[in-house]
């Protein structure tokens, strides 16, 4: 029996177990479906406790993972810039629990409907804290996705005709901090020529010289790709060639045609088939035009049970909160005027709680500190 | 394997060819070592078999290079990209990718291979190369031996029947150039890899080589043949084959082995006489003074209890391996680094990280290890004008100091297309304009050929014997038993050894000159200091 439980408990995280980077964004993207159902503070302090607790259990000591602390600070940003402008600017909310009154700015007329302080009631201030918290949860959510997910894996799973899309982003991560390495060795450089290498002035000197070294680089860069075998292409049909072109053309026109149905104020109905089918055909279009490059793809991440169980925690704490918006949206939505103290109700917040799932599934990065052991064997 | 046939390329806006005409064949399998000053085309020559030349470059490509029996006028560098594996000096400028399993599979991927395969030839490329323990790591935090070895490991594994390197060890510390030369060595060896290389520290490479390609000057005719034979004649050459030609031996040697083999005679000779000890000038007050020095990066300590005197007429040379520190002490002399603890007087009592950068100037000037990094403006006549402003100074000395560094090059000169060498001369002249006391240089010989060192040695010689201090970084340890008095060694930010060249160079293996080694256990450290020896010694012979 402990044996059984043993085979089951999450492994180390290696290249060939990694979860797809896929299944952490589906995941983190249900969680701020689920948040965007509910102003409910309970639940959504609840959401922002279960992204953090399953970011710090599977984080690993890559540069991106500190990425979900910088959300955490936007979040908490956003909050107090709500609150702030409710206080300064009034709120449609008006509400009857004075708490204080700023002096009011008297306005010319034309600018009748915008007030500058005046009355604070707590109605409004509770309005616009859990407004706040609603979108904080959201950034949180996308946040936990960016510290867990590689993004450089991310990109390699996009279909091939995207591929060079892909390239790209990578090539301008690895760019950007030695563009900023380059400008601050410069700017310290000019001390060396008895020229001021602090303020505003010393930084504009050295960017024409950084940027002729970043585009001597990534000449040099292209050179080295070029002769590594980049953009090969292989030879296809023209009929095949004719065919992606009609799918990519025609695809895109019935994307458009749809959403313009569907945005309409009637023929919602007509929308959504020519969406649809335009949707379908410019992936075919992109599925074929992957045929023109040879690409192969190296040890590509692995959709695998774990990655499924991943997904579909974060799916179905979404579907399972929209379900319960539906039925009781009071709970969810508890209401600023009168003042009430939000419930908590117990089955959008079991489906919350669904999002663990990770902590527990997902392989487990080594603890930091003892990767480098392990690196430093010969 | 490559053959040129009445090959020269000319760049556009260029008079006459950088190349050629070059009419060779490099057969199948063998180490070939391309030599000759700076400025004779070896790039652009590697680059003509990669096909980057004229494909990428441009000019014009007259005649016809094949490799493997493709053409390269036929060929774009990436329908070459399975025969010709090329790495250059830069591996940074060469990855894509951020770790160094993907970067292996990288070209792999783009030629189509099929899964199976690839995994298979990453794995062996990581044990032939000895790359295994590293596989998951981020390319940026690996040592520069390692990233060069990743970069040939990068071409590798598309099992290219040619492999090009420009310069593969000019910028390591002598033990990762040996990692690297391993590394090529087992190449050629056991899968019959054709190599064409080119470097400039040939005491590193040409023992190595089964046949040398020498450019001899700009426009001269290559000459291709067996390396003792090539190096007889060669204008660039290393300081055991200038011992050798000096003591006459036939054959030449190449190694340190065989010249200790046939160096018997000459250790009888100079038996009984010592190099002329250096003048020791060094007597006056310090410019410069380091008392228990600590510097900390974060929370690293980069640099530990630095005790250091340097007095006018001295010259230092700092040593040790990559990422020992040294860079990080002559940033903190010149106050781009706040002292922890402990701390730097200049001559005056200036202390360098509280002066203002004007005055700093005048006491103490550091060349950084990219020259490029002083050079802001478009020309070289503005460069010379801004250091004459920075220094105060009327204009003209700076320009005079550049036209005696680098003879012939116009005003107009854009800094960035000069040669590596050129640039440094030109770093040189506008960065510490007014020559202060005290003059640090950061590992000033990458790139350089023999000639240019030489030149700079000259220069350094005549301000130091004008008295001023002059403390190089550098792994160059030719260079530094050339030039300096004093060997200081560092080794994870503490200074470990500190005293005379002779004797600090002397008794470690990996710093020692290709001289000393030959003709130890006397203590000679420099070709010059035989050849003056054995003009006192009538011919035995």
């Amino acid at each position: 029996m402990s044996d059984a439980l043993a085979r089951l408990r999450a492994p180390l995280v290696t290249r060939s177990n990694a979860l797809h980077a896929g299944a952490w964004w589906l995941w983190a993207l249900g969680l701020a479906a689920a948040a965007s159902r509910t102003t409910n503070p309970l639940l959504l302090a609840l959401l922002v406790a279960v992204a953090g607790y399953v970011v710090a259990a599977r984080r690993t000591d890559a540069p991106w993972a500190y990425a979900f602390g910088f959300f955490l600070a936007l979040g908490a940003l956003v909050v107090a810039i709500r609150v702030v402008f409710a206080v300064l600017l009034g709120s449609p909310i008006g509400g009857t629990t004075v708490v204080f009154t700023l002096p009011e700015v008297p306005l010319p007329d034309w600018a009748r409907g915008v007030r500058l302080g005046g009355r604070v009631t707590a109605e409004a201030l509770v309005f616009a804290f859990e407004d706040g918290l609603k979108l904080a949860t959201l950034l949180v959510c996308l946040g936990a996705a960016n510290a867990l997910a590689n993004p450089a894996r991310l990109l390699k799973s996009l279909p091939g005709a995207l591929y060079e899309l892909g390239v790209a982003v990578v090539v301008a991560m690895t760019f950007a901090p030695r563009l900023v390495a380059d400008l601050l060795r410069m700017r310290a450089a000019r001390r060396l020529r008895g020229r001021a290498d602090r303020g505003a002035r010393s930084l504009i000197a050295v960017a024409r010289p950084v940027l002729e070294g970043a585009l001597e680089r990534s000449v040099a860069l292209a050179a080295a790709m070029d002769a590594r075998g980049y953009g090969r292409t292989a030879d296809v049909p023209p009929a095949v060639r004719h065919t992606t072109t009609a799918l990519t053309l025609g695809g895109l026109l019935g994307v458009c045609a749809g959403s313009y149905g569907l945005l309409a104020a009637e023929g919602a109905g007509f929308g959504l088939p020519p969406l649809l089918a335009g949707l379908l055909a410019a992936l075919g279009g992109l599925w074929l035009g992957g045929r023109r490059s040879p690409r192969s793809r190296y040890r590509p991440d692995r959709w695998g049970a774990r990655a499924w169980l991943v997904a579909g925690s974060g799916v179905a704490a979404a579907v399972l909160v929209a379900w319960a918006g539906g039925s009781d949206p009071a709970a969810l939505n508890p209401p600023a005027v009168p003042l009430t103290a939000p419930g908590f109700p117990p089955l959008p917040a079991a489906a919350i709680l669904l999002g663990l799932l990770p902590a527990f599934v997902a392989p487990r990065p080594p603890r930091p500190g003892t990767a480098h052991a392990e690196e430093a064997r010969p | 394997m490559i053959r040129f046939s009445q090959v020269s390329v000319t760049y556009p806006d260029a008079a006459k060819p950088v190349l050629g005409p070059v009419d060779l064949t490099v057969p199948e399998g063998e180490l070939c070592l391309l030599v000759g000053p700076s400025g004779v085309g070896k790039s652009t020559l590697l680059g003509t078999v990669s096909g980057l030349v004229p494909h990428f470059t441009g000019g014009t490509l007259h005649g016809r290079v094949t490799v493997a029996g493709r053409d390269t006028r036929t060929h774009r560098p990436r329908d070459l990209a399975d025969v010709v594996g090329s790495v250059g000096q830069d591996p940074l400028a060469h990855f894509v990718t951020d770790t160094v399993e993907d970067e292996l599979a990288y070209g792999m991927e783009s030629l189509g291979l099929p899964p199976a395969t690839m995994r298979r030839r990453v794995e062996e490329t990581l044990d032939l190369l000895g790359l295994a323990g590293l596989r998951d790591r981020p390319i940026a935090t690996l040592s520069g031996g390692q990233q060069q070895r990743v970069a040939i490991g990068s071409v590798l594994t598309l099992h290219p029947r040619v492999l090009v390197l420009d310069e593969p060890t000019s910028a390591l510390d002598p033990g990762a150039a040996e990692e690297v030369l391993a590394v090529l060595q087992r190449l050629v060896h056991d899968l019959g890899t054709t190599v064409l290389m080119a470097e400039h520290r040939l005491e590193r490479v040409v023992q190595y080589a089964d046949r040398v390609l020498l450019l001899p000057a700009p426009g001269a005719a290559p000459v291709l043949g067996e390396p003792a034979a090539v190096m007889a004649r060669s204008p660039v050459h290393p300081p055991v084959v200038a011992l050798g030609r000096l003591a006459g031996w036939d054959p030449l040697p190449l190694s340190v082995r065989d010249a200790r083999r046939a160096a018997g005679p000459l250790r009888e000779r100079l038996s009984g006489r010592a190099p002329a000890a250096p003048a020791r000038t060094a007597g006056g007050e310090p410019l410069l003074t380091v008392r228990a020095l600590s510097v900390r990066r974060d929370r690293a300590e980069v640099l530990r209890g630095i005790d250091l005197v340097v007095r006018p007429g001295e010259t230092v040379a700092l040593m040790g391996r990559n990422g020992a520190g040294k860079s990080t002490l002559l940033r903190t002399l010149v106050g781009m680094h706040p002292p922890a603890s402990g701390g730097v007087e200049l001559a005056g009592g200036v202390v360098p990280h509280r002066a203002e950068p004007g005055r700093l100037l005048r006491h103490a000037g550091l060349v950084p290890q990219d020259p490029r990094d002083l050079l802001f403006a478009e020309t070289v006549a503005a460069e010379c004008a801004g250091a004459d402003t920075d220094a105060g100074a009327a204009p003209g000395p700076c320009r005079a100091l550049v036209a005696e560094l680098l003879p012939g090059v116009p005003d107009s000169t854009h800094p960035r297309d000069l040669s590596e060498g050129q640039r440094l001369a030109l770093a040189l002249a506008v960065g510490p304009p007014a020559a202060p006391p005290a003059l640090l240089l950061d590992e000033p010989t990458r790139g350089l050929d023999y000639a240019a060192k030489a030149r700079l040695a000259a220069v350094l010689r005549k301000l130091a014997a004008a008295g001023h201090c002059v403390v190089l970084a550098t792994h160059d340890v030719e260079l530094a038993a050339e030039l300096a008095q004093r060997v200081v060694v560092l080794a994870d930010g503490e200074v470990v050894a500190d005293g005379p060249t002779a004797e600090v160079v002397v008794a470690s293996p990996s710093f020692a000159p290709q001289v000393a080694k030959v003709l130890a256990p006397q203590g000679w450290l420099t070709v010059g200091q035989v050849a003056t020896a054995l003009d006192g010694i009538p011919d035995a012979a």
